[in-house]
């Protein structure tokens, strides 16, 4: 299972029966395929719709039908469709329980930075300001490192943040950290890393409550 | 039968004039009315445009074909890094851009449409694209304020019209195109059918038919 497989994994632990769940594009896409038949999770995906199926049989795509990251999807029985603002109405308003993205670098408070790449003009925000600041919960889902091995946790971000709002919960590969008091606290050490090793490649300070 | 609506691509297309303000409707290229998009290269007055859109296009597909040849000079939107050929345009200075969250951007345009001129979001406050707006607290939470957008042209993509301009569009194609069938002075939706009036059920449309100015059926 690549690492990225293994995060969404572990983002699906974390979601209960009856959220309404908005996945954001890259590793969050992913955590669709952990959710079980009888998960209750329902997906909201920003482009207009509510009731997100898996991705269809190879040759059976609608071209009319696609998730936020422009993927062919399907349609649930009890799905809607809905414009943009209406959709984003939703989010906004705190309809949406929990929005799950990924990141570029969180800092020490768990402020996200996920939408203007190093080196690049910025020509690109999409949706992740609007669900950074309007889901009831949010859930960063990232590597634990950058490809070079650089800490993506980090004390400041280097890159601009997408909002003020903190993320609630931050899962890597090889730790989950809660976000509390505007800090951020270990609070599960992933089989396979060891406390060593999350200290090494994190960046920020952090508490621990392991259980 | 009452006064027909639909009109020929070309038709439509003329109705475009040089320097206009221009909806588009569409997520990436679903939802997003190619035909007349597209049919806008052969009419040179269609040119100098601003487009108001969430992305311009992909090369060589729907917008991405009027940003090449240079017919957008302003693209107002929410993601235009998925067509290369933006950020070029945008570094070598020959497209200005003005960038707005997808949620931001989506209700500028519901306020266009509905008579409100400018609005109070908490999106992107404290962020670089908050930079040269107003900000204002409510409840201790500093919000933007975002003027509503309006254009003199709205291209949308639906699914059926009936003869008097009542919409119904086709799944997550539906995007951005109600909204800006309320905000702009001219509206053309490009439509795959035409029924009878009665042929949608009242309940089911979508955008109502005063909101629609002519429709282009494409096969």
């Amino acid at each position: 299972m690549s690492v990225q497989h293994d995060i969404a994994r572990r983002v699906a632990g974390h979601l209960r029966d009856g959220e309404i769940v908005n996945l954001g594009i890259g590793i969050p896409t992913l955590v669709a395929d952990y959710l079980g038949d009888g998960s209750g999770v329902v997906l909201q995906t920003e482009n207009g719709m509510l009731g997100v199926g898996p991705a269809p049989a190879e040759g059976a795509a609608d071209p009319a039908l696609v998730n936020a990251g422009k993927l062919p999807i399907t349609a649930l029985a009890g799905a809607s469709y809905f414009s943009s603002s209406a959709s984003f109405g939703l989010i906004r308003g705190g309809h949406v329980t929990t929005s799950i993205l990924g990141a570029l670098q969180i800092d020490a408070r768990g402020r996200i930075a996920n939408w203007a790449l190093p080196g690049r003009p910025i020509l690109g925000v999409g949706g992740a300001m609007d669900l950074l600041v309007g889901a009831r919960r949010v859930i960063a889902a990232t590597t634990h490192t950058t490809k070079d091995g650089e800490p993506k946790l980090v004390d400041a971000c280097a890159l601009p943040l997408t909002a003020e709002r903190p993320a609630d919960l931050i899962v890597t590969e090889a730790a989950t950290f809660a976000v509390r008091d505007g800090g951020l606290v270990l609070v599960e050490v992933a089989p396979g890393f060891g406390g060593e090793w999350v200290a090494a490649h994190t960046g920020a300070p952090y508490t621990e409550a392991l259980a | 039968m009452p006064r027909s609506k639909l009109i020929g691509l070309d038709e439509a297309a003329a109705l475009v004039p040089r320097g206009a303000t221009i909806m588009v409707g569409g997520f990436g290229l679903v939802g997003k009315p190619v035909a007349l998009v597209e049919r806008l290269l052969e009419h040179p007055e269609a040119t100098e445009l601003t487009v108001i859109s969430n992305n311009v296009g992909e090369p060589g597909k729907g917008l991405g074909r009027l940003l090449a040849e240079g017919r957008i000079a302003k693209a107002i939107g929410s993601y235009f890094t998925s067509n290369r050929d933006a950020v070029v345009a945008h570094a070598e200075g020959r497209l200005e851009v003005e960038l707005l969250p997808q949620g931001t951007m989506s209700e500028a345009i519901r306020a266009g449409g509905a008579g409100i001129a400018a609005f109070y979001v908490p999106t992107a406050a404290g962020t670089l694209l908050a930079e040269g707006k107003e900000t204002r607290a409510f409840d201790g939470v500093a919000h933007l304020l975002q003027h509503a957008l309006r254009a003199d042209v709205a291209l949308l993509r639906a699914r059926r019209a009936d003869e008097l301009g009542n919409l119904v569009y086709d799944k997550t194609a539906r995007n951005f195109n109600p909204d800006m069938a309320t905000a702009a002075d001219l509206v053309i939706a490009q439509v795959d059918e035409i029924v009878p009036v009665g042929g949608i059920d009242p309940e089911a449309v979508v955008t109502p038919h005063l909101l629609v100015d002519h429709l282009v059926r494409t096969p």
